[in-house]
């Protein structure tokens, strides 16, 4: 065993061994601030030990980016217009 | 104990996970009551403006509770003629934006309710997958002292992809694409929450769950919109 793997496993059972599968379906709860403490120091430990998990955290942070950066269509000019058209009507 | 959390919880945590809580502002800004005095004069600028900014959002949001298209726009036509009666009575208690969500959100989801009485779409889609775990478990170790861990790291993706995907017609599409392909109730969410950037207590009342059931709904949706763009990523021009 090198010293790095005795390092993994060391952090690893302070993290009281969060596995990634449960890692990654704790992401939005530690994203949202929803967390107890204990978990959220849990979280910490095992995302400092865990390359995968680290990748992933960093993809749903990127995928919730993306998703409030889609750009707008413009309505339909027919639609627009009649729209417009029931405002004009509306007002009188 | 305590001073480590604390110490765990500032700094680039609490920065970064503020920018990734874009909430909306829960009453409305000056911005909104000065357009709202400008629609009840009639101004029709103003009114352009709004359906400029906000028209093609909410027939995306319709679409999560109805199935069609026309169905969609005609509720976000009907929604807009709503907004214009309910405008004397708008207060100021929530912003502008998402008092007009919230009735897109009333009018789409009864006629859902009324669409689902004669069709198969239905908005249990979501509920019924509760339990199931949001990534693959074939992506995790079965056995060992590594079981559950990952069998394999997720690629990195290069830092700038996805967010590229937005630049071409087609990556918007994919995009889009990919969020009407997940189940209604995971639509909804996802689509208020972190396209629209509402809060989370908006959004609750709005659909009527719990901030537990949100959360569990919204990162559900959250890890298939990352599965869908990690195949974009990947090459992909078709969501999986």
């Amino acid at each position: 065993m090198t010293r790095e793997d005795i390092k993994i496993y060391v952090l690893d059972y302070l993290a009281g061994r969060m596995r990634c599968k449960e890692f990654v379906e704790i992401v939005t709860d530690y994203l949202e601030g929803s967390m107890p403490l204990g978990k959220t120091i849990r979280f910490h430990l095992h995302l400092g030990l865990c390359f995968g998990c680290r990748v992933y955290l960093k993809q749903i942070k990127r995928t919730i980016h993306t998703l409030g950066r889609l750009p707008q269509e413009p309505a339909p000019s027919d639609v627009r217009e009649e729209l417009i058209k029931r405002f004009r009507a509306w007002k009188t | 104990m305590r001073q480590m959390g604390a110490s765990l919880s500032s700094d680039w945590d609490m920065k970064e996970r503020m920018s990734v809580l874009r909430q909306a502002s829960p009453v409305a800004a000056p911005d909104d009551m000065e357009l709202i005095v400008k629609l009840r004069q009639g101004d029709e600028q103003a009114f352009a403006s709004l359906i400029d900014c906000y028209h093609s959002s909410l027939v995306r949001l319709a679409l999560a509770h109805v199935s069609d298209r026309s169905v969609a726009e005609e509720v976000v036509q009907e929604s807009w003629i709503g907004v214009l009666e309910g405008l004397d009575r708008f207060e100021g208690r929530s912003s502008l934006k998402t008092w007009i969500f919230r009735i897109v959100t009333n009018k789409a989801k009864t006629r859902g309710v009324r669409e689902s009485r004669h069709t198969t779409f239905s908005d249990l889609q979501g509920d019924t997958e509760l339990d199931e775990p949001s990534v693959d478990p074939a992506l995790f170790r079965t056995s060992g002292h590594w079981a559950d861990y990952w069998a394999e790291y997720p690629q990195p993706w290069d830092e700038e992809t996805p967010e590229k995907c937005l630049l071409t017609k087609e990556g918007t599409a994919y995009l889009e694409q990919a969020i009407q392909a997940l189940p209604s109730k995971l639509k909804q969410i996802i689509i208020l929450r972190d396209v629209e950037g509402l809060g989370s207590k908006e959004v609750c009342i709005m659909l009527a769950v719990s901030e537990a059931n949100q959360r569990v709904l919204l990162h559900r949706a959250r890890a298939r919109v990352r599965q869908a763009l990690e195949h974009y990523v990947q090459g992909g021009t078709r969501p999986a």
